[in-house]
């Protein structure tokens, strides 16, 4: 399509932005989009922050409850991806697609371990009858109640955008075949990445907050 | 001639036979406005029914018509509707919507479809909130602020209240992203930040606050639901968590709301008075700016509802203080406005006297605000009607003024009518006694003592009740006129013409009602947004949009 013009007075050509297909635009809505998950994420980390202030020895207590080396797995396997998909991004400008879809798999297969390593967390964490609103828990110091309530919560508002992430990458690999992404057109599989890097960084934050003060 | 967007469009799907399809599925901003606006409006008139029944127990002392536990869920739905289903969205998604691109020179939102998301969002919302009305054990009755520990004990409704209000918000998130991409990117070449309307300014920094506050209020919100649900612990006292954070963190966003509310009607204002005093505004750049800094300052200042719920006495200054700070901008306005008027060949048609009108009842909100503000006072009125007369000041008397002469001033453009003058302005009159005589008494009440939030009161007060109901029913009789005013414009109504108004601003500049993507070409931008010169606009474009004066 031509590039549309606007002319002044002396007649001078100016071009003129369109909603269409307008690059930057989707690239700053992106971001004004994770600004608002920041927003949402840092009233976790503030309520953490409180509370941990009050409630120090107690929260250094109930982290070494939790498994250091599952969630240290799960930290470097996180790294890795965002570094997948990273270099998924940069093939596909290189008109590398079948290798860039094959890294957007592998990323998404990396997803999913980590959810099954939350899961198995999780699931043994349940199965000793720690969770919100348990007898057990609820019997325990508040300080134990708080730091598990707020780390099912943190994980558990982590892990959806885990799922998130893996819906969005599977929407891109749909995109790739039929052509919606292609070396010139990129901005979908670039948001993707940034997503998928701001979901990696959330977890580098609360790995260290949630297991790594009790040691 | 091209069509109007009344007969063509385009959807989610392409094109489509069906007109309801047509409607709802239509992805140009002006259709969903339109959409918005109807919604809107039909909620406001549900909210104020329900305050009319308030009114109507509150005219006699003692209980009469409606139990006390009713009156709760009444002044819930009646809060959460006016707040959440009504004013947060009302003039930002309704006619910020239909103007904004309009007036910026572009064809639609950056994000069509993403409007056209929204929309569904606040429908989805609009129908949970609604839903606990029929299902569980009746509407919430926390009060629209949900407050915790009460709202996680209660038995009423109030989950679907929350998940209500955290779709509404996400909605509202997703109209700030595509308004603030909007204004960045699809500005007409040419006009710079500082060649917009100012109602674009207040927009602007509307849009900034969805995006940055309402996260905010979605997560404790979630926390909320989490508790009642799970019983996570951390508003809940009995688990050592901290009801006062819930406050905190409700307030942060909901004062910031408050000029999310307002800011958009500020824009109104500095939109009708240069058209209707036939002057360039005076202190472009200082209203301009003072949009963004009340944005700012109004994120700091959330503890002045807190002044009597325990925080430290340093706080309590602190936040004192920072109140006392958006004065200044607020006040740089205001007398920017009266500026403008000074010496202006001032038109008394009926949106200037909503304007007029609402920059009288703001005022007397706003210096009642700074009472509440100040450390004192607030120790006696707080939870008073005097906080009630004040807020209803603000957005009642201000804002649902402004949104009121709003559409009456884009009334022409949006259908390519005039509505009745006279009626106009008989309504606008009605609202006006109306209102005052609504709430100025509720100052004197709640000075002497009366608390808000309760069903009945002692004897003494009664006279005050009673002119205010009394004020009440002349105000639903005045909005009751004003939509049969803009029922009747539509079907009897003459053709307005692209510029009844003589405005400069660039919607002026195309068809009432617009074609399908406004502009046919994109003008160049070389002026600013209002230029007059002996009464008349300075600026004209031609049939190409090129500039011949
Ligand atoms: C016809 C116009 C209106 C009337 C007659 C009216 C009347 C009332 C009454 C009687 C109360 C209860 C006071 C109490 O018992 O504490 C109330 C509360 C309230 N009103 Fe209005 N109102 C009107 C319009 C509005 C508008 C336009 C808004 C905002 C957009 C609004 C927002 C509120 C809020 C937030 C509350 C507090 C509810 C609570 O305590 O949780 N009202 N109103
Ligand atoms: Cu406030």
């Amino acid at each position: 399509m031509e590039q549309e013009m606007a002319y002044d007075r002396q007649g001078k050509s100016y071009p003129v932005a369109d909603f269409k297909d307008d690059y930057s635009g989707d690239k700053l809505g992106f971001w004004v989009f994770l600004l608002t998950e920041g927003m949402m994420f840092g009233v976790l980390f503030l309520l953490y922050g409180i509370y941990f202030y009050r409630h120090t020895a107690m929260f250094a207590f109930s982290s070494a409850d939790l498994n250091i080396w599952l969630g240290g797995t799960n930290t470097v396997l996180l790294l890795i991806s965002t570094y997948t998909m990273g270099v998924a991004t940069l093939m596909m400008r290189q008109g590398k697609l079948k290798l860039s879809a094959m890294l957007v798999g592998l990323t998404i297969f990396i997803a999913i371990v980590f959810l099954g390593i939350k899961a198995s967390e999780w699931g043994v964490d349940i199965s000793h009858g720690i969770y919100p609103g348990s007898k057990l828990l609820d019997a325990k110091d508040t300080g134990e109640i708080l730091f598990f309530g707020l780390y099912f919560v943190m994980t558990g508002l982590h892990g959806l955008h885990v799922i998130i992430g893996i819906a969005l990458m599977s929407w891109v690999l749909l995109l790739m075949r039929s052509g919606g992404i292609h070396p010139e057109h990129t901005i979908v599989m670039k948001n993707v990445t940034l997503y998928w890097d701001f979901v990696h960084l959330i977890w580098i934050v609360l790995f260290p907050l949630l297991y790594m003060i009790g040691v | 001639m091209m069509p109007s967007f009344y007969y063509e469009t385009h959807t989610i799907f392409g094109t489509h036979k069906s007109k309801i399809l047509q409607w709802i599925f239509s992805i140009d901003h002006k259709r969903i406005a339109i959409l918005y606006i109807g919604v809107l409006f039909a909620l406001f008139f549900c909210a104020v029914g329900a305050a009319l029944t308030m009114r109507a127990e509150l005219f006699f002392p003692g209980q009469q018509l409606i139990q006390a536990q009713t009156y709760n869920q009444l002044f819930t739905f009646h809060g959460v509707t006016m707040i959440f289903l009504f004013i947060v969205p009302g003039i930002a998604a309704g006619l910020g919507n239909f103007i904004l691109p309009l007036m910026l020179g572009a064809r639609d939102l950056s994000f069509p479809r993403l409007n056209l998301l929204s929309w569904w969002l606040y429908i989805l919302g609009v129908v949970v909130a609604l839903s606990s009305l029929v299902t569980g054990a009746g509407f919430a009755d926390t009060g629209w602020t949900f407050y915790a520990p009460y709202s996680i004990r209660t038995d009423s409704h109030v989950l679907s209240t929350l998940i209500a209000a955290f779709i509404l918000g996400l909605s509202s998130i997703l109209t700030g992203l595509n308004f603030v991409v909007t204004i960045h990117r699809l500005r007409a070449p040419g006009m710079d930040f500082f060649k917009m309307p100012l109602f674009v300014w207040g927009l602007y920094a509307t849009a900034w606050i969805q995006v940055l506050a309402t996260p905010v209020i979605g997560i404790t919100l979630i926390l909320v639901i989490l508790e009642r649900t799970l019983g996570i612990g951390v508003f809940d006292p009995s688990k050592g968590g901290d009801p006062i954070l819930f406050e905190h963190l409700f307030w942060i966003y909901s004062h910031p709301a408050v000029y999310l509310m307002i800011l958009p009607g500020f824009g109104i204002i500095s939109e009708v008075l240069p058209v209707f005093t036939r002057r360039t505004i005076f202190g472009y750049r200082s209203i301009a700016i003072s949009s963004a800094s009340i944005a700012g300052i109004g994120y700091l200042v959330w503890g002045h509802h807190m002044f009597t719920s325990g925080i430290s006495d340093i706080a309590r200054l602190i936040f004192s203080f920072l109140t006392f700070l958006v004065a200044i901008p607020t006040g740089v306005k205001i007398f920017d406005w009266l500026a403008t008027l000074y010496k202006g060949s001032i038109v008394l048609a009926t949106p200037m006297l909503w304007i007029l009108g609402s920059i009288v009842n703001f005022t007397v909100g706003g210096l009642t605000g700074l009472t509440l503000g100040a450390l004192g006072p607030d120790i006696h009125l707080h939870d008073t009607y005097f906080v009630v007369a004040h807020f209803h000041y603000t957005i009642l008397g201000g804002v649902v003024f402004m949104f009121i002469g709003g559409m009456h001033y884009w009334y022409p453009k949006i259908t390519g009518k005039m509505y009745d003058e006279v009626k106009g302005r008989v309504a606008f009159g009605l609202m006006f006694v109306g209102f005052n005589m609504l709430w100025f008494p509720m100052f004197i009440a709640g000075f002497l003592g009366n608390p808000r939030r309760y069903f009945d009161y002692l004897p003494t007060f009664t006279i005050y009740h009673q002119l205010s109901g009394i004020g009440a029913l002349l105000v639903a009789l005045g909005l009751l006129l004003v939509l049969y005013t803009f029922y009747k414009g539509l079907k009897e109504g003459k053709e307005a013409g692209p510029n009844p108004w003589r405005g400069t601003t660039l919607e002026w500049h195309i068809p009432s009602p617009p074609p399908l993507e406004n502009f046919s070409k994109i003008p160049y931008v070389d002026f600013d947004p209002y230029e007059y010169e002996d009464g008349e606009p300075l600026v004209q474009l031609d049939e190409n949009f090129r500039r011949i004066r």
